[in-house]
């Protein structure tokens, strides 16, 4: 006969100080890091292959990851497409994206956009035509241009940052906005710097060929 | 009986003997369809074992193998094939294939390739399709297996070209093996396997887009080595990335030439020898206390190759909250994923191991020109614990069979390079902490995903992949054989000598003990009133039937099933309260498992 298991019961034993965080980080109890979410844009560029757009849905839906838009579009490249991403994550989270995304077989190259970036988004707007003067007026003052107009409707589109076209739809309100709809953000780096850095390398490699 | 048995199968090997000659002369034959150059990509990989099911739109590619020199099992069913081709991978470290038709086929494939890719197994399937002109139409037959399998595969592809349809396969292939291992899948439309090329596939090399770290910067390697070699406690966590990377040996000479102390994860049992002084063995819910203790009282952890899961890590908060960490990986998306790295190291585990390696020995000569002594206290401390918290379980020799008796008792007569397979719940706890583990890939298990019903069909894919004079065993709960036990079939008609030992507690253990410990001891579906007779079903299967009960007869009983050459089951029925301990409940903390309910 044989005892079975034996040793200090858990409350007996020794326990070490210190704990993590709920992201695994170590903190110091005394001033805990708060990592609160944050806005962002990542550009991805990826292989233009039919299911591609998919596998990246399907990673931000399974991974639970908080997502504010997705753009996609081919670029001079045909073989490549640009994917834009805006997220709203805590920062580990944001690292988890980009690493989850970069991971994926037809994904090239990812990379968080700095502050500078720039982004840009469209609109079209549906606003009733009682108003046609005004809404002109409005349509001018946010550089937009108008697409459509009935003795019904008026139909505009406005282009701009994410603000702008916040703004904008704000503006609009007071005529009954009928029905909207937004592409999400797409972006670009600044100035010389290459959006990911995969594509100096590509750029460089499609002006050797020609 | 045995004798009955031999009937189905004696016709077999002359059907299949001429047709191997006829093989090997047919793949020096030109291609002249998909089919035919999807069977040559096949036999390019030098990976001979198939495992599949036949069925409607994979035809084409199972005409192509008839005059194939490969060798196809045919299983039971897909998940089996699965299952088989995940546990040849694991046991030979090479993809294992299976083939399975559309519909149905496909997706009876799913639990297979989610349980390859939650423990990175290195797999390949290869699904039959409707004609391209009819997907969408919802078919009969149809899946849309590519959008199915996506969440569960490293990647997948659409056969769409006839010409580079041995091309894609070959691709898959590599890339199941590239980098962190994991299963890839190709569906093959049937109009893509008929149609005609004479295309030759290519060497299959994994896309120039997946391009896996091989050395970790020289520069973190420095820094993290000085933190090792400046700690006071420190602990090497080895996860399955030390198998499936073959780090085992750069592994045990680090850990041994500078006296640390070795933990492993579930899939990394192996990875370092069970009994050696500085084996701390298996940490996590159900790990050894000194594995909890080493791991959560350590200041500086080396972790190589794991994805810090929650069975392991326990609650976050509390784990190893006073170490810094260094964490190896090969893919970076691991590394603070879970549990943030301090020192993230980017590289083959076999490469970084040897740059720590060679890195820390810089920095203890010029530290310290010290031997390895620095952590014998530390080392003392961890061989203390392993003598506060011993791995035993109370028995009475005339009292109910106890199931660690049994699989102390099977090791001891077999073999250190004996495979050991198992299904999921009470008896794979069993397994593998009353088991001495002491050899990379003898440990074949469902880890991350917990699949009931892995323990038959990887046992059969184990026993093609292990050398002739390995055993295969396969330890199995009632609960989990019944989910697969259809595979007997094949273990009987390939006539493969695996043993399975039915740890037999009539209920799904598992369930049972967390109902009783946390469900006030309701228990709601998980005890059997009746199960099988099946020592009985083994018999009409065609295998061999063994019944044990008191200890006093389990030596003999594994004598006999191990001795028949061929298929056998043991039913062992056990003692039905019986419960897995240690246990650090879900969510708390390593060093506080519990070494019974009341502490709980």
């Amino acid at each position: 006969m044989t005892e079975g298991l034996q040793g200090p019961a858990p409350e007996e034993r020794p326990q070490p100080s210190g704990r993590r965080n709920a992201q695994g980080i170590r903190i110091d109890p005394e001033m805990e890091a708060v990592h609160d979410p944050r806005r962002t844009t990542l550009s991805a560029l990826v292989q233009n292959e039919p299911g591609v757009l998919a596998k990246i849905s399907g990673l931000v839906s399974r991974r639970q990851f908080n997502i504010e838009s997705l753009t996609v579009g081919t670029t001079t490249n045909p073989e490549t497409s640009r994917v834009t991403l805006v997220i709203e994550e805590p920062e580990p989270g944001i690292r988890q994206v980009e690493k989850q995304l970069e991971k994926l077989v037809n994904v090239i190259s990812v990379r968080e956009l700095g502050d500078d970036a720039i982004r840009r988004e469209l609109v079209v707007l549906k606003v009733h035509g009682e108003e046609p003067d005004k809404v002109n007026a409005i349509t001018d003052m946010y550089g937009g241009e108008t697409l459509d107009a009935g003795p019904r409707t008026i139909t505009v589109q406005i282009t701009g940052d994410e603000q702008k076209i916040d703004d904008a739809i704000d503006a609009f309100r007071q005529f009954g906005i009928r029905e909207l709809a937004r592409t999400g953000q797409t972006a670009l780096a600044r100035g010389e710097e290459w959006t990911t850095h995969a594509e100096e390398e590509r750029y460089e490699r499609t002006q050797v060929r020609q | 009986m045995s004798e009955g048995q031999q009937t189905p199968q004696t016709g077999e090997p002359e059907d299949a003997e001429p047709e191997t000659v006829e093989a090997t002369e047919a793949s020096e034959r030109p291609v002249t369809s998909g089919a035919e150059s999807v069977a040559r990509a096949l036999e390019r990989t030098g990976v001979e074992t198939l495992f599949g099911v036949q069925g409607g739109a994979i035809m084409p590619v199972y005409d192509a193998l008839y005059d194939s020199p490969l060798d196809h099992v045919t299983m039971a069913h897909e998940q089996g094939a699965a299952h088989a081709a995940d546990a040849f991978g694991i046991v030979s470290g090479e993809p294992g294939i299976c083939l399975a038709t559309s519909g149905p086929g496909a997706t009876n494939l799913v639990t297979g390739l989610a349980d390859a890719s939650m423990d990175s197994d290195p797999l390949v399937a290869l699904t039959g399709q409707v004609p391209s002109a009819m997907v969408g139409t919802d078919a009969f037959q149809e899946t849309d297996t590519t959008g199915v399998t996506n969440p569960v595969t490293k990647e997948n592809y659409f056969a769409g070209d006839v010409d580079s349809v041995g091309d894609t396969v070959g691709e898959a292939f590599a890339l199941a093996d590239a980098g962190r291992q994991g299963p890839t899948l190709v569906d093959l439309p049937k109009d893509i396997t008929t149609g005609p090329t004479e295309s030759e596939p290519a060497a299959g090399t994994a896309p120039e887009t997946y391009d896996p770290p091989e050395r970790a910067d020289d520069e973190a390697v420095e820094t993290a080595a000085s933190v090792l070699a400046h700690a006071d406690k420190p602990v090497i966590l080895a996860g399955g990335g030390v198998i499936k990377g073959e780090a085992c040996d750069e592994l045990r000479e680090f850990a041994t030439e500078y006296g640390i102390p070795v933990v492993t994860t579930m899939p990394a049992v192996g990875a370092f020898p069970e009994g050696h002084d500085l084996a701390m063995e298996m940490a996590g819910m159900h790990g050894t206390g000194y594995a909890n203790m080493a791991i959560t009282h350590c200041d500086a952890m080396f972790a190589v190759g794991t994805r810090f899961d929650d069975r392991l890590t326990g609650g976050v908060e509390t784990f190893a909250p006073g170490a810094e960490i260094i964490h190896a990986d090969i893919d970076a998306a691991e590394i603070s994923k879970n549990i943030a790295a301090d020192y993230p190291l980017l590289g083959e585990a076999s490469v970084v191991i040897e740059q720590v390696h060679e890195a820390m020995a810089d920095e203890r000569a010029a530290d310290m020109a010290a031997t390895g002594e620095r952590f014998q206290e530390w080392v003392e401390q961890c061989q203390q614990w392993q003598t506060d918290y011993p791995m035993d379980y109370p028995m009475d020799e005339d009292g109910p069979l106890k199931p660690q008796f049994v699989v102390e008792t099977v090791d001891t007569a077999t073999d250190d390079d004996t495979i050991v397979t198992t299904g999921v719940g009470q008896h794979q706890m069993w397994a593998v902490q009353y088991w001495t583990y002491t050899e990379p890939r003898t440990w074949v298990s469902s880890h991350g995903l917990g699949t009931m019903g892995y323990g038959l069909p990887s046992a059969i894919g184990a026993r093609f992949a292990a050398d002739d004079d390995q055993s295969v065993v396969c330890f199995d709960g009632d609960g989990s054989f019944l989910m697969t036990l259809q595979e007997l079939a094949v273990a009987v008609r390939e006539d493969l000598d695996i043993t399975v030992f039915i740890l037999n507690n009539e209920a799904v253990g598992m369930v049972r003990q967390w109902q009783d410990s946390f469900h006030g001891g309701r228990r709601m579906a998980s005890e059997y009133p009746w199960v099988p007779d099946f020592a009985a079903l083994a018999e009409a299967f065609g295998a061999r039937g063994f019944r044990m009960e008191g200890h006093d007869e389990v030596a003999d009983v594994v004598e006999d099933a191990l001795a028949y050459d061929g298929p056998s089951v043991v039913d062992a029925f056990i003692d039905p309260t019986e419960d897995v301990y240690p246990m650090v409940p879900s969510g708390g903390s390593n060093g506080q498992f519990v070494l019974a309910e009341e502490q709980l």
